[in-house]
């Protein structure tokens, strides 16, 4: 959740804290009362499954993922003698808080974070080198690959996935029929999207087309960027040193969202989003067609009915951005085998089944896309399969960039949709310099 | 108050000039015992401003000299370059000229309106303690709570305040009462007028109770009128706690964090970044403990700077 770095987790907590709660205990019970294998995922040894001896565990995660790590920690301490203390922190404290305690020597055995800031962290020597440890999995190269990447630094592994957050767009099919659109075909292109999105903006009466964080950098990167990737384009050239943003083809992105503004096709408060409330808004069933972060599907009211389909891009194609948290063990852990064994487990099929594709999130295998859960809702396999479409971005210096409320990007989409778009070229050099500096 | 107990203790009990001295060597032992006894009060305090102060005081100095990225720890001295780097930051001049503007907005009319609420309920009439304790209520709420709330309060797709004005009829469309330049500051003033008024009135209304009643009374037998009173009297003899109002007020605005922090975070198009978000921004967005220490220090000596010139120009106003 590069993405949603900061913006979709209190959101997330005020829109539907409580039923998230409710699906992770129900989801813990269930586990919990399972058989006991404890399984680690495939192969005995110590070297790959890790030691559980029953130590004692601290773990980190932020709060926009809260619902998935508690999950799986749950489900984990429930069948294992080893026990994890997981600690959820503020969303905005994250970054500052694994700072200060990398700084002292405090960090906790294991650390989960947004993908993005992964390559911060790595090049700082924050976490342990888990190389061979992955390369033993029997699964290794089904493990999301763009997570991987992203925790690979000088040619060492460091991290595994451990929630995947994929954009995808969200489509209120009950509009769709009031609209006379076919609640079977979502959006093909960005053209369908903005037909769509204008068609069910006619409705009046409260609806609107679609809605996006507009003061939210985290949100832009999340849902803007796969309609520029769907069309083969990419954002950064491969070392994450020079911004690409200001191609034709971000440009064609940025005009279609104007074209939203200018019409009033957006719902109000798009303008001020900063990224708290932009998941909330879509639940409420006034909204068309957005996208969301995949993580809130098993959040949605029961009542709404959503249909899920990939973000394309000007004239086709499918892309994402594979968001989410990755996890690793801290450099300075002396329990490494011990937090190996749960992260062995937390990527092995069982946990990956039986609690993240239970809840209805995002496998981190690619191999599991198609599981007991994923066949009763084909909407989990349309997100699922997209992984391999999709990507992670890589830069050193991607939350001052891109993720910062007072950085270059939020200047940059902010004139591109709200101003006439005429400094997109501009404000793309201040993000390279960003990223460069 | 410490200090001084032992120093009370010297100038009443041992060195009586009436008695006969028989223990000739004594004073000069117990005078140093005194200091010693002196420095034994004042010591936990000096450790605690030592350890609390004095010591990060000196840690930020260093930092502000080094290349010390947050994450990987000090990198060694690289000086001025994180002072540089600070200024040339392009939200450096922006956020300074935000902060002054913002200081001189939040100073007058705070601190207008917490006079005009000290003067309303000073008199001992049936129902003002009622109102000085509504006055005051706000100012029990911690800063960032009540930037919460306000937040809430001000949302437009989720707030109460936008969605009344338009079941009233006031206005057709959502308020987005954070949503411009203009309206951000406006709207944040009136959080923190909202919340720290009934702080000021307090002090304003100390002071107003210390003016002794005699005077009004004589002023009044003299025939002045009510703003003759309150220009000749009330205002000149409240001075002190005004001088008090104004240098906390002005102070706390100049380093206003938290309820930009949570209302706007410095947009909407960075246009309400004070200069202490810069330093947040600095030492946790960008990471770099470095230039944030050397905002810090900037800052820092700023304030020095002008409290001393408001102490001076206060000092200056008494005398004449």
């Amino acid at each position: 959740m590069g993405s949603t770095a900061g913006p979709a987790g209190p959101a997330r907590r005020l829109v539907t804290g409580a039923v998230a709660l409710l699906a992770a205990a129900s989801l813990v019970t269930a586990c919990g009362s399972g058989d006991g294998d404890s399984g680690n995922g495939g192969g005995g040894g110590a070297s790959v499954g890790g030691v559980d001896d029953g130590a004692t565990l601290t773990m980190w995660t932020r709060a926009a993922t809260r619902p998935q790590s508690e999950a799986l920690v749950k489900a984990y301490n429930a069948a294992h003698k080893n026990k994890i203390e997981l600690t959820v922190i503020p969303t905005d404290d994250y970054q500052a808080k694994v700072g200060a305690a990398a700084g002292s020597k405090d960090l906790p055995d294991l650390f989960a974070s947004d993908v993005v800031f992964v390559p911060n962290y790595t090049s700082s020597g924050l976490f342990a080198d888990l190389t061979e440890r992955v390369d033993a999995l029997p699964f290794a190269d089904k493990l999301a690959q763009s997570h991987i990447k992203a925790g690979t630094y000088e040619d060492k592994k460091y991290v595994v996935p451990h929630t995947l957050d994929l954009s995808v767009l969200f489509y209120n099919k009950d509009l769709y029929r009031k609209a006379k659109l076919d609640p079977e075909k979502p959006p093909a292109t960005l053209a369908d999207w903005d037909r769509h999105a204008r068609a069910v903006d006619a409705l009046g009466g409260g609806v609107n087309g679609t809605f996006f964080g507009g003061n939210c950098g985290g949100c832009g990167v999340f849902t803007w960027w796969p309609s520029i990737w769907a069309a083969g384009d990419d954002v950064m050239n491969e070392d994450g040193t020079e911004a690409q943003l200001a191609s034709p083809t971000a440009k064609k992105v940025y005009d279609t969202y104007r074209g939203w503004v200018q019409d009033d096709i957006v719902a109000p408060g798009a303008r001020d989003e900063t990224g708290v409330t932009w998941t909330g808004v879509f639940p409420k069933g006034k909204i068309g067609v957005m996208p969301m972060p995949s993580t809130t599907l098993g959040l949605m009211p029961k009542g709404l009915d959503l249909g899920v389909a990939p973000i394309p891009g000007p004239d086709g194609g499918r892309s994402t951005f594979v968001g989410g948290d990755a996890i690793g063990i801290s450099a300075t852990s002396d329990k490494a085998d011990q937090a190996w064994n749960f992260l062995a487990w937390s990527v092995g099929d069982k946990a990956q089944v039986d609690v993240v594709a239970a809840h209805k999130d995002v496998v981190a295998r690619t191999d599991l896309a198609s599981n007991k859960h994923s066949e009763a809702d084909p909407r989990l396999v349309t997100i699922n399969e997209l992984v391999a479409d999709g990507r992670t971005p890589y830069a050193m210096k991607f939350g001052q960039t891109f993720n910062d409320p007072n950085g270059p990007w939020l200047t940059l989409m902010r004139d591109a949709v709200f101003g006439d778009g005429a400094s997109v070229d501009k404000n793309n050099d201040a993000v390279t310099a960003s990223l460069a500096d | 108050m410490q200090v001084k107990a032992p120093d009370r203790a010297a100038a009443e009990h041992p060195v009586r000039p009436d008695t006969p001295d028989r223990r000739s060597r004594t004073p000069a032992l117990l005078r140093r015992s005194r200091t010693l006894q002196g420095m034994a009060y004042a010591a936990p305090t000096a450790v605690f401003v030592a350890v609390f102060f004095l010591l990060p005081l000196l840690l930020v100095g260093q930092m502000s000299l080094s290349d010390w990225p947050l994450l990987a720890g000090d990198r060694g001295g690289n000086a001025p370059e994180n002072y540089t780097d600070a200024t040339d930051s392009t939200l450096f001049w922006p956020a300074v000229r935000f902060t002054l503007l913002y200081t001189v907005l939040v100073t007058v009319v705070l601190l207008g309106l917490a006079l005009l609420l000290a003067l309303l309920v000073q008199e001992s009439r049936p129902g003002a303690g009622f109102f000085r304790t509504v006055y005051f209520l706000p100012g029990a709420l911690g800063l960032a709570s009540a930037s919460l709330l306000f937040w809430g309060l001000y949302s437009p797709s989720t707030g109460p305040l936008s969605r009344t004005l338009e079941r009233l009829g006031l206005v057709d469309d959502p308020v987005s009462f954070l949503g411009t330049p203009t309206s951000a500051l406006l709207s944040t003033v009136f959080l923190v007028v909202w919340k720290f008024a009934g702080f000021y009135m307090l002090i304003l209304l100390v002071g107003l109770q210390r003016i002794p009643h005699e005077v009004y009374e004589a002023a009044r037998m003299d025939g002045a009128s009510r703003g003759q009173i309150f220009r000749s009297i009330t205002l000149p003899l409240l001075r002190p706690s005004l001088a008090l109002s104004l240098l906390l007020c002005v102070t706390g605005s100049l380093l206003a964090f938290d309820q930009f922090f949570v209302l706007t975070k410095g947009g909407p198009d960075n246009s309400t970044v004070t200069v202490v978000q810069l330093i947040y921004r600095e030492a946790f967005q960008r990471l770099n403990l470095g230039t944030a220490a050397a905002l810090s220090i900037i800052v820092l000596a700023a304030l020095l700077l002008l409290n001393v010139l408001q102490f001076r120009g206060l000092r200056h106003a008494d005398d004449s």
